[in-house]
C-alpha cells in the first residue's frame, strides 16, 4: 500500500501519556471522542490540525511509557495514517500493528513539518516530496507484517484463531 | 549453550530450547487485567469471540486505577468488570490495592513463571524471578481465549550492582540513578538481569522497587534471580506448584553493565523525564507543595517505615500537602499494626485507599499550576497527574518525607545520623 500526506514531526521519547492523558482517558470510553484530545497536553489543538492521511513523525522512543492501546487507537481514530520514528517502545509498537496502525522505523532526520511524504508500506519506502529525498524504512518481520496487512489482531485472530509461526 | 534467565523461562513455556531473537508462542502462567484499560480487555474477549477463559484460575482481574469510582463511567466499567468475573469464575480483586502488589501477594505469581498483564508496570514481578510484560488489551484478548502469547525471545542486558549502600539511599534512588545511565530507551526490547551484592542482600520489597522501574529504560522485562529471600517471601502465599529457574553462568549478554554504589547520593528525577535523574544536592531546596508517597513503586510497608522514620515526632512544613497512600490493603494493615499510621496523621499527612490514587492522574491529587509534588511513583511526564502546567519530581519514601518536612526539596541523609 501506498500513503501519501504530510509530515506532523514530533520529538524524542513521546510517552502514551503524552498521545492520550490519564485524565481524558479515564473518564471517556468512546475512542473517538477521545481522539479529540490527542496530543493535548503537549500540542494543544492537535486534533484541529490534522488532515485525514497525516503521518506522525517523531524521533526516538515513541510510545514509551504506559501500555495503553487506547494510544494508537486515538491515532487511528484522529486520522493519522501511519507513524514514522526512530524508534517505537516495545508495548506501543505491539498495540500498533494489533489496532493496525502502520508503524515505520526509519532515520526521520530528513523529515520536517509540513514535508509532503509518500510511504510504501510493502517496499519499505519513505519518499519526502518536499525535499526530494528517499530512505529506507526497516522491515518488519514477516509474521508481524501479516497481522499488519490483515488490519490488526483481531481480524487476524477471527480468521485465524491461533498462531502458525513456521518460517518466523 | 548457556542460557540467560529470560531464554529459560521462555524455553520451559514454549516446550523447547529457545534463544534471543526467535518468535515464539508461549504458554502463559497468568494473566492481570484492570479497570483503566481502554478498550477493556474483556470488551476485545468478546469482540474476538471469546466465550470461555482458557484456564479461570489464572485470570485475575483487579480494580485499582480508578477506585473507590471517581465518576459514573469509572462505576460502570467496575460493574461490568465485576459482572464478566462472577459470569467466567476468574480471580477478581477488588479494594486489595494495586495490582502489582496484589498479584504477588496473593500468590498469583511466582517464580519461574511467564505472565502478562495490561499495564506497563507489569515487570515488577520480575522482582520474583519470573518473566513478566506489559501488553495490551488486544493482546490480552487473545490470551484470555487461547492462555498463550506469541513473543520475541529477547536479548538480556545484566546490570551488577555492588558496593556498599550509603545510609539514607534507598532502592528507589538506585533504580533512578541506573535509568539516568542507561537512558528511557537503553534497554528497549531488552531483558534486564538485576544482579551483584546489593541485590542479594536487598528485601523483596526493595527488590520489587529495582524491578518496577525496569520499563523506564525501555526494557520488555526486569528480573532478578530468585534466592532464599525469594522463596521465604513466596512460602504460603503460592496458589501452585513452580519451578523457579535461574541463569547459567556464562550466558550470552549483550551488555554487561557494573555499578559500585559505595558513593551513591539519594537520586531526585526532574521533570518531565524519568531518566532526567540528578543526585538530591542538584536540587536541595526547590520549593514543593505536594509529597506523595504512593504507587506500586514504592509504598510498600518498608517505604512506609522509611519515611515514618523520618516523620515520626516532626510535623510537615506550614502549606504542604502530604500524601501517603498504602499500595495495598495488606500494607495498609501492617502499617496500622506497625503504628505507623498515627505517625503520619499526626505529621499532618493523609491517607488514602489503597490504589494507584494520584500516580496517573484519573483520580485525585493533582497540582495547580506552577505547583511541585515530590512523589515515590515512577513516572515525571509533563501532565501524568492531571495537568501539564504541574512539575513532578521522582524520589525515594525518604526524599520524600524529608523534603515535605522541610516544604523544599531536601537531603535525607542527615535524619539517619544518630
Amino acid at each position: 500500500m501506498i500513503l501519501e500526506g504530510t509530515a506532523r514531526v514530533f520529538g524524542d521519547h513521546i510517552n502514551t501519556d503524552y498521545i492520550i492523558s490519564g485524565k481524558t482517558k479515564s473518564r471517556l470510553t468512546d475512542l473517538n471522542e477521545m481522539a479529540e484530545y490527542i496530543m493535548e497536553d503537549i500540542r494543544p489543538g492537535f486534533y484541529k490540525e490534522i488532515h485525514s492521511g497525516d503521518f506522525i513523525v517523531a524521533g526516538i522512543n515513541f510510545g514509551c511509557g504506559s501500555s495503553r492501546e487506547a494510544a494508537p487507537w486515538v491515532i487511528k481514530k484522529a486520522g493519522i495514517a501511519a507513524v514514522l520514528a526512530k524508534g517505537f517502545a516495545r508495548i506501543f509498537f505491539r498495540n500498533a500493528i494489533n489496532t493496525g496502525l502502520p508503524v515505520v522505523r526509519l532515520d526521520t532526520s530528513f523529515i520536517q513539518e509540513g514535508d509532503r511524504l509518500r510511504v510504501d508500506l510493502d517496499g519499505g519506502a519513505v519518499e519526502n516530496l518536499t525535499q526530494k529525498r528517499s530512505m529506507k524504512a526497516q522491515p518488519l518481520p514477516l509474521f508481524i507484517q501479516s497481522i499488519l496487512d490483515a488490519g490488526g489482531m483481531k481480524n487476524f485472530f477471527k480468521t485465524h484463531r491461533s498462531f502458525d509461526l513456521k518460517g518466523c | 549453550m548457556e542460557m540467560t534467565l529470560a531464554e529459560k523461562i521462555f524455553s520451559r513455556h514454549v516446550g523447547r530450547k529457545v534463544s534471543s531473537g526467535e518468535i515464539v508462542l508461549a504458554k502463559v502462567d497468568a494473566t492481570m487485567s484492570h479497570d483503566d484499560n481502554r478498550p477493556l480487555a474483556i470488551e476485545v474477549f468478546q469482540e474476538m469471540e471469546g466465550n470461555k477463559l482458557f484456564d479461570p484460575q489464572r485470570v485475575v482481574m483487579v480494580l485499582d486505577h480508578e477506585y473507590p469510582a471517581p465518576g459514573e463511567v469509572n462505576a460502570n466499567i467496575h460493574k461490568k468488570i465485576r459482572e464478566f468475573c462472577k459470569e467466567q469464575g476468574c480471580v477478581f480483586y477488588e479494594g486489595e490495592g494495586i495490582a502489582h502488589l496484589v498479584m504477588p501477594e496473593k500468590g498469583h505469581v511466582l517464580p519461574g513463571d511467564l505472565v502478562v498483564g495490561t499495564d506497563s508496570h507489569t515487570c515488577t514481578y520480575g522482582a520474583l524471578g519470573a518473566f513478566s510484560a506489559g501488553i495490551g488489551s488486544t493482546d490480552m484478548g487473545v490470551t484470555m481465549i487461547t492462555g498463550e502469547l506469541w513473543f520475541i525471545v529477547p536479548e538480556t542486558v545484566r546490570i551488577n550492582i555492588i558496593g556498599n549502600l550509603p545510609r539514607g539511599v534507598f532502592a528507589k534512588d538506585i533504580i533512578l540513578y541506573i535509568i539516568a545511565d542507561v537512558t528511557a530507551d537503553g534497554a528497549t526490547y531488552q531483558a534486564v538481569e538485576f544482579a551483584g551484592s546489593v541485590i542479594e542482600k536487598m528485601s523483596m520489597d526493595a527488590r520489587f522497587t529495582i524491578c518496577n522501574m525496569a520499563v523506564e529504560m525501555g526494557a520488555k522485562a526486569g528480573l532478578i534471580s530468585p534466592d532464599e529471600t525469594t522463596l521465604e517471601w513466596v512460602k504460603g502465599r503460592a496458589t501452585r506448584k513452580f519451578t523457579p529457574e535461574v541463569p547459567d553462568p556464562g550466558a550470552h549478554y549483550t551488555k554487561v553493565i557494573e555499578f559500585d554504589l559505595s558513593n551513591l547520593s539519594p537520586y531526585v528525577s526532574k521533570p518531565h523525564y524519568v531518566d532526567n535523574g540528578v543526585p538530591v544536592e542538584q536540587v536541595v531546596g526547590t520549593p514543593i507543595h505536594q509529597a506523595n508517597i504512593v504507587s506500586c513503586t514504592a509504598a510498600r510497608i518498608e517505604d512506609l517505615r522509611i519515611a515514618a522514620s523520618i516523620l515520626k515526632g516532626r510535623r510537615i512544613a506550614p502549606g504542604i500537602r502530604l500524601f501517603v497512600v498504602p499500595a495495598s490493603r495488606e500494607v495498609l494493615k501492617g502499617a496500622i499494626e506497625e503504628g505507623l499510621i498515627p505517625i503520619f496523621i499526626d505529621a499532618g499527612g493523609h491517607i488514602g485507599i489503597p490504589s494507584c490514587a494520584c500516580c496517573g492522574g484519573g483520580v485525585y491529587g493533582t497540582p495547580a499550576d506552577g505547583e511541585v509534588i515530590i512523589s515515590t511513583a515512577n513516572r515525571n511526564f509533563q501532565g501524568r497527574e492531571g495537568n501539564p502546567r504541574g512539575f513532578i519530581y521522582l524520589a525515594s519514601p525518604a526524599t520524600v518525607a524529608a523534603s515535605a518536612l522541610q516544604g523544599r526539596i531536601a537531603d535525607p541523609r542527615p535524619y539517619f545520623m544518630d
